[in-house]
Formats: C-alpha cells, structure tokens, sequence
C-alpha cells in the first residue's frame, strides 16, 4: 500500500519528538477526525535551524510529518511557507495513496501554524 | 520470516486435511450432482453427505441447508428472500447498528426499494438491549436480524432469549453466524432461529463457499434464478470440491478447541492489560465473547500505525477502525458502543485460530509493549484512559 520511502520514514522518522529549545510550536488536526500533528521549530536569524514533530497519525501522517521537519531544515521561515503538499509527496518517493494525501497537508499545515506561533512571538 | 497470524476473523489458513479431501473433487469427482448418469449421481451423494454434516453441526434437518458461495450471499439470500416473499404481510425489518456490511447494505439496498429498517442500538459491550428489540416490532415486522457473534469486538448475542421474542410477535428471525459457527454451539431444534449464515473460510476451509440454514416451513424467495439446486432456493451448479472442504472444516472443528482457543485469548488479553497502561478491552468478557476475539484500545496509539509496526515484525492484525481499509471513518461498531474516537482510531483486533500457539502470543504480547511505547513518545496526545472514557 505504501512506498519503500514512506515506510522508510515511518519506521524509523529521524526528527520525531519534542524540541525543548522550539521557539515556534504548531499543533493542527483533531482525534475526532483521525490524525493530530504537532511541528516545533529553532529559528535563527530567519532560518529554520531545527524541526521536529509529534505525530497521532497513520504510516503516511508519520511519514509526512518526518518529511517536512527534513525538507525544511536550513530554509528561510518564508521560503517554509511556501512548501506544497506535491513537495512533501515528491520527497516521499512521488506517492501517496489517494486518501492519505490529507496527511501531507495536515504536516504543512502544523509547520504554517508553527512559523505563526515564531512570527506572533518575535514580531 | 514465520508469520504470526493473528487476523482470523478476516480468513484462515484452509486446514490441510481440508485440502486433502477436496481433490479428488476436481479431476475424478466431477461429475455434476444434477446430472443422473453415474458420475452425476455420484457427486450428488458426495453433495447429500456434506449436506448431512453441517445440518449436524446445527442438529438441523439435510433439508435446511442452502449451500451458498459464502457469507455475503447468505445474508443476501436471507434477508432479501424473506422480505420479498412476504412483502403482502409488511415492510419492516429489525436490525443493529453493528451488523457486519453484508446486512447492513443488504438492508440499505432494501430501503431503496421502499422497506423500512430500523437500526438498533446496542449497550457499551455490543449487546441488544432486549426491551428495545421488543419496543421495536410492529404489526408490519417481518424480519429481526441481529449477528451472533460480533466479527469486531466478539460479542455473542443471546439467540434463544431474541428468537423467543421475534416467535411471541410471530416475526421470523435471522443471524448472521459467520464469525461464531462452530465456535459457539448452535441446536436450531432448540433456538427460535429461522435463517443462520454461515462461511467456510472462517472455519478453516476454502474460500467461496458458505450456507444459510433456513428452518423448514420458512417462506422465502430465491434471489438468483436459474436452475432448481439446492430446494429451489440458490440456483447454479453446486461448488462441489468447496462444499467437500466446508463440510470437513465443519467435521473437524470442536468444543475442546474452542476452549484451548479461549485460554489462549484470555492470555493475550491479560497479557496486555499487565504490560500495557492505558488500554482498554472493547467488548465483554468470557463466555459472552468470541474464543478467537481479542479487541483493545491503546489510549494516543494509532490503530493502523501499530498494526503497521507488527506487520513489519510479521505480526498480522486489523484495525478497529476502518481508516486502513480504505475509509477515514472509525468503525461503525466501536461508535456503536459509545467508544471515543480518538480510542476508536487507536484500537486493534487479534483474532486467533486453532493454529495459535502460546508462544505466539507472548510474542505479541511483548511486541505490542515495544511499540506502543514507541509510538506513545511520538505522540502529541497525553490522554489518560479514564478522561477519555
């Protein structure tokens, strides 16, 4: 059902877990509808320094949630707000069951929140 | 890697012995049981043992059992053939909220033909509330269909006590046996059942095969026409090589089994409850229980997520929830018992066979604890169980 790369990233996700230094945190989604995400970020002088999550999800929220703390790591907060649900399935391998696409777009959507929360504490 | 099945409920493996009886079914057997020169009626003597053996199972009468291409036609074959053959005496029918999908769209497809269907509730260990069975039947009630055993959470329903109240309102009754024939013993001389469905490769057999008791007397329809096989009731040749499996897998199942099989559940299930904080058992204890069922909840744990950890062990399980099975909705069942669905997306059904072994299921046991715990770091959820319930 899934990807060699998605499997990859589910089994063993390199930057799952807290980020006690965060200096932005983004939590999205709801148990009621499946999958909650929560992305931490280290920003430094307008870079992404260090990203990490937590992930109640399937396999592919997982996978995806790995997936865009790696992709955006050393990127500038604004060029981050910019990655696209196709970046994140491009960097799983280019696949994703139909109905766990969702799952990428909740994984940008707590990075968003995250580099929000960043904005709204250092405006 | 050996595999650890644990997903029985979904299919078994077919008993080799089963394997064994059936081909010479193909290629010296095959005569067709309707035909009358010699290799015809042959057959058909083959066709008229195996009939003998699963009415045995039920003390039914040879008479009673349809032969079927397996469960979701049975319950086709039930619920359809008694709603059109009575249609002059109403249009209601009975069922429950946590009917596997051959009733429950079988019932839907009903409503669109103008029947009405009342689905009802059931308490938080999966049971009919008996009362609201009796609330529920109206003059125009023709039909009550309720499963036996839950193919979810494992809860046996009480036939006789339901069959006793569909027979004071003159209402025929149906179960949905799939999951629990064979495992629990059913004596239709005694219950008040009208129609039972039955499957063979739940019960170690072959696949594409099943039957459907239907109690004499019953008025039904035939919902595929054709010839006149099996009393006139589901026409097309018999799958004689399948029927031959079926009957031996009946032959070759017992009590003493599902006993061993009960021990073996009650092991997984405390097992699980000592290792594993948080977790709860959905569905009832005991003998109301399936012997093969094992259904539990890990509170901030994703059903699919550690089902897929156990699958790369060589663990083979399901989900509760339907999310791996191509639907994001949480089953029907569980919600059905009032469960949460946050639990409800973070639940797991083992289902075991005669083929389990002890050592099996400490492995489980302790793989399970690994990965729970590892998904539990990951997991932005840090509910406790009793907030949730």
């Amino acid at each position: 059902m899934y990807s060699k790369k998605v499997m990859e990233h589910f089994r063993n996700p390199k930057n799952a877990g807290e980020l006690k230094k965060a200096n932005g945190i983004g939590e999205v989604g709801n148990t009621a509808c499946g999958d909650v995400m929560k992305v931490y970020i280290k920003v430094e002088k307008g870079i992404i320094k260090e990203a990490k999550f937590l992930t109640f999800g399937c396999c592919a929220a997982i996978a995806a949630s790995d997936a865009v703390c790696a992709i955006v790591k050393g990127k500038t907060v604004d060029d981050a707000m910019k990655l696209t649900k196709q970046d994140v399935i491009d960097y799983l391998g280019g696949e994703l069951p139909q109905l766990k696409i969702h799952c990428s777009i909740l994984g940008i959507d707590a990075l968003k929140a995250a580099i929000k929360d960043y904005k709204e504490k250092h405006a | 890697m050996k595999k650890i099945y644990l997903d029985n409920g979904a299919t078994t493996m077919v008993d080799p012995a089963v394997v064994k009886e059936m081909l010479p079914f193909f290629s010296d057997v095959y005569g067709n049981p309707s035909s009358i020169h010699q290799k015809g009626q042959e057959a058909k003597r083959y066709l008229t043992e195996a009939r003998e053996d699963v009415a045995k199972k039920l003390n039914a009468g040879y008479d009673e059992i349809i032969f079927t291409s397996g469960g979701t036609e049975s319950d086709n074959l039930a619920i359809k053939g008694v709603a059109y053959a009575n249609r002059d005496k109403g249009n209601h029918i009975i069922t429950t909220k946590i009917e596997h999908p051959a009733v429950l769209n079988t019932c839907k497809a009903l409503e669109k033909e103008g029947f009405e269907i009342k689905y009802l509730g059931v308490d938080n260990e999966g049971f009919v509330i008996l009362d609201d069975l009796r609330k529920a039947i109206t003059p125009k009630t023709l039909l009550v269909s309720i499963i036996h055993g839950n193919n979810e959470i494992g809860t046996i329903q009480p036939l006789e006590k339901i069959g006793n109240i569909c027979r004071e309102h003159g209402v025929m009754f149906h179960t949905d046996a799939v999951q629990s024939f064979t495992k629990v013993p059913i004596n239709a001389k005694k219950v008040p059942v009208d129609l039972i469905s039955m499957s063979s490769h739940k019960i170690h057999g072959p696949k594409g095969v099943g039957a459907l008791y239907v109690r004499k007397g019953t008025k039904m329809a035939s919902i595929q026409h054709g010839g006149a096989h099996e009393f006139k009731l589901r026409a097309g040749t018999e799958n004689v090589p399948g029927i031959m499996g079926f009957a031996k897998a009946v032959k070759l199942s017992s009590d003493s089994d599902a006993k061993r099989i009960a021990k073996l559940r009650d092991r997984l299930i405390s097992g699980i409850e000592k290792e594993i904080h948080d977790v709860k058992l959905n569905g009832p204890r005991g003998e109301k229980r399936l012997c093969n069922n094992v259904n539990i909840a890990f509170a901030n744990v994703e059903g699919e997520a550690l089902g897929s950890y156990l699958d790369v062990s060589g663990i083979c399980t399901s989900t509760g929830s339907a999310c791996s099975s191509h639907s994001l909705e949480p089953s029907h069942v569980l919600l059905a018992i009032g469960l949460d669905k946050g639990l409800a997306n973070g639940t797991l059904r083992m289902t075991l066979s005669r083929f389990t072994t002890e050592e099996e299921i400490d492995y489980t046991i302790g793989s399970l604890k690994k990965y729970v715990e590892k998904l539990r770091k990951i997991s932005p959820l840090k509910r406790v169980l009793k907030d949730v319930l």
